[in-house]
């Protein structure tokens, strides 16, 4: 899907900016609790809004363990699979912490987990960083519609969802505001 | 962007703004253990290089192998050209082959737009006798925005054989398009004809003194002196250019203090450029050849990697 620079305010809210911070604490919470506390953990946000949710998490982790969390960004554009149906664009950055990604536990960090493409592209070009110890995928949004079997471990909310809608995620870093909206 | 890239006419302000960019993300693959990008994959390059070139053809090869293209390189001494096939028959042959992209570099200028009116892929131009060569002035200009931040205001100087050089030529249609001001210093015998009129039109300034302009400009790019100009009379000897028009060490120290100096290569030694200065630490020389590999995958990239209907349409 090409990725938006600022999405405007439309369609039915699902999820408000009080809901979006709940959900997040609470994957940041299941992300320790899986990990068992934070070592060792890298959280990768991908382009572009799963980056500030990144961050966000990495700051709720702080507050909870005490210990900062290596955060880093990951750019798929190269890796995908359609890049032979969209105009070309320039591709993000991909900044990974110092000490790279070789046997860390890396959490993929993104906003709407749809057909499960750019989770795939996402660990193609994972493959070609380094070679993780652990990969998990946190999204805050999962609306189904899977098209490879791909899963995340964590879920903000499951949105059951038309294909012909479409889900948005509004991040205050972004675009003013925390918000989900589907139309 | 433009289907082709045979001028930086064909781009405009956002293309190359683009262009940067994305060769930024390329240049990290660089870096990596694993340089390789998929996003040419099973795509088919050809290099097709009818004038000798090592730095050019070796940094396209690098570039389309990192993106994962098939690569070939054909020279005219290996080619039938040598046998007198005509230059429509070279490019036709070539691309019945189903290519997917031309590299082309040719001693005669217009070539590569010559060979984009018979061919059905996208050509990039690698030098056209003395019209172009855009990837080195995009490459140029890359470098030259890493070292310095935006170019909108500053002052660059070219400086040498203006007249025989497409590296002068495409730079200053780029760096004028990204807002810097140039100036060309030459002896009056390598200064182009008409040159006056040309530079009121394209924004550019002349002058033949370096002395006088080297204090004013925040960059200096020195072009090669081809050994054929020494013997055609247009300076006494290789000794009297040096003194007159060559980047000695006294003349560094006429630069402003971080001025980058900037050399498309091969540099002649001791000629257009002195050792001190093509080692100086604010020589930009090498860093150029890292652009190169970083901007032609770029470029590449943006020709090759797109939907095919939109190049050749509008810009992403």
């Amino acid at each position: 899907m090409p990725t938006h620079d600022k999405v405007p305010a439309q369609g039915r809210v699902v999820l408000d900016a009080g809901d979006i911070s709940r959900a997040l604490v609470r994957i940041s919470h299941e992300i320790l609790e899986r990990n068992k506390g934070a070592e060792d953990l890298l959280l990768l946000g991908l382009h572009t809004r799963g980056v500030p949710l990144a961050h966000r998490i990495a700051a709720n982790i702080a507050t909870v363990e005490g210990t900062t969390v290596a955060t880093g960004s990951l750019d798929v554009t190269m890796y995908r699979d359609d890049l032979r149906s969209h105009p070309t664009r320039a591709p993000h950055r991909t900044e990974l912490p110092a000490g790279g990604i070789d046997g860390k536990t890396v959490v993929l960090v993104d906003d709407v987990l749809y057909s499960g493409r750019t989770i795939r592209a996402a660990l193609d070009a994972l493959s070609d960083l380094g070679r993780p110890a652990v990969v998990r995928l946190a999204v805050l949004v999962d609306r189904g519609h899977r098209e490879l079997p791909i899963r995340a471990d964590h879920v903000g909310k499951n949105l059951p969802t038309a294909r012909s809608e479409r889900v948005s995620l509004r991040l205050s870093e972004t675009d003013g505001e925390d918000e989900v909206t589907i139309q | 962007m433009n289907r082709h890239l045979l001028s930086i006419d064909d781009l405009e302000v956002a293309d190359i703004h683009q262009i940067f960019t994305t060769a930024a993300e390329m240049h990290d693959v660089q870096k990596r253990e694993v340089k390789k990008l998929p996003a040419l994959r099973g795509r088919t390059v050809i290099n097709l290089f009818f004038e000798d070139s090592t730095r050019t053809r070796s940094s396209f090869e690098i570039a389309g192998k990192w993106l994962s293209a098939d690569v070939i390189n054909l020279s005219a001494k290996g080619s039938s050209a040598s046998k007198g096939e005509s230059l429509r028959d070279t490019a036709l042959t070539v691309t019945a082959m189903g290519i997917d992209g031309l590299v082309v570099r040719h001693s005669a200028s217009g070539a590569a737009e010559q060979i984009s009116r018979w061919v059905d892929v996208p050509v990039i131009n690698a030098g056209d006798g003395t019209h172009e060569h855009p990837t080195q002035a995009l490459l140029d200009g890359y470098a030259l925005t890493r070292k310095l931040g935006t170019l909108e205001g500053r002052h660059v100087a070219i400086v040498g054989d203006v007249t025989h050089s497409r590296v002068f030529r495409s730079n200053v249609k780029s760096l004028v398009k990204l807002g810097a001001s140039v100036t060309v210093v030459a002896p009056p015998t390598l200064m182009p004809a008409g040159v006056g009129d040309w530079s009121k039109q394209a924004g550019f300034a002349t002058s033949y003194d370096l002395d006088a302009v080297l204090p004013e400009v925040d960059a200096v790019m020195m072009l090669r002196v081809q050994r054929e100009r020494m013997s055609g009379g247009f300076f006494p000897t290789a000794r009297e250019y040096t003194i007159g028009y060559g980047l000695t060490r006294d003349r560094l120290a006429l630069l402003k203090p971080g001025a980058p100096i900037l050399h498309p290569g091969p540099m002649n030694r001791g000629l257009e450029i002195s050792p001190d200065a093509a080692d100086a630490a604010d020589s930009l020389v090498l860093d150029q050849v890292s652009s190169g590999v970083a901007v032609r995958m770029s470029v590449l990239y943006h020709l090759l990697a797109g939907e095919p209907e939109t190049i050749g349409g509008g810009s992403a």
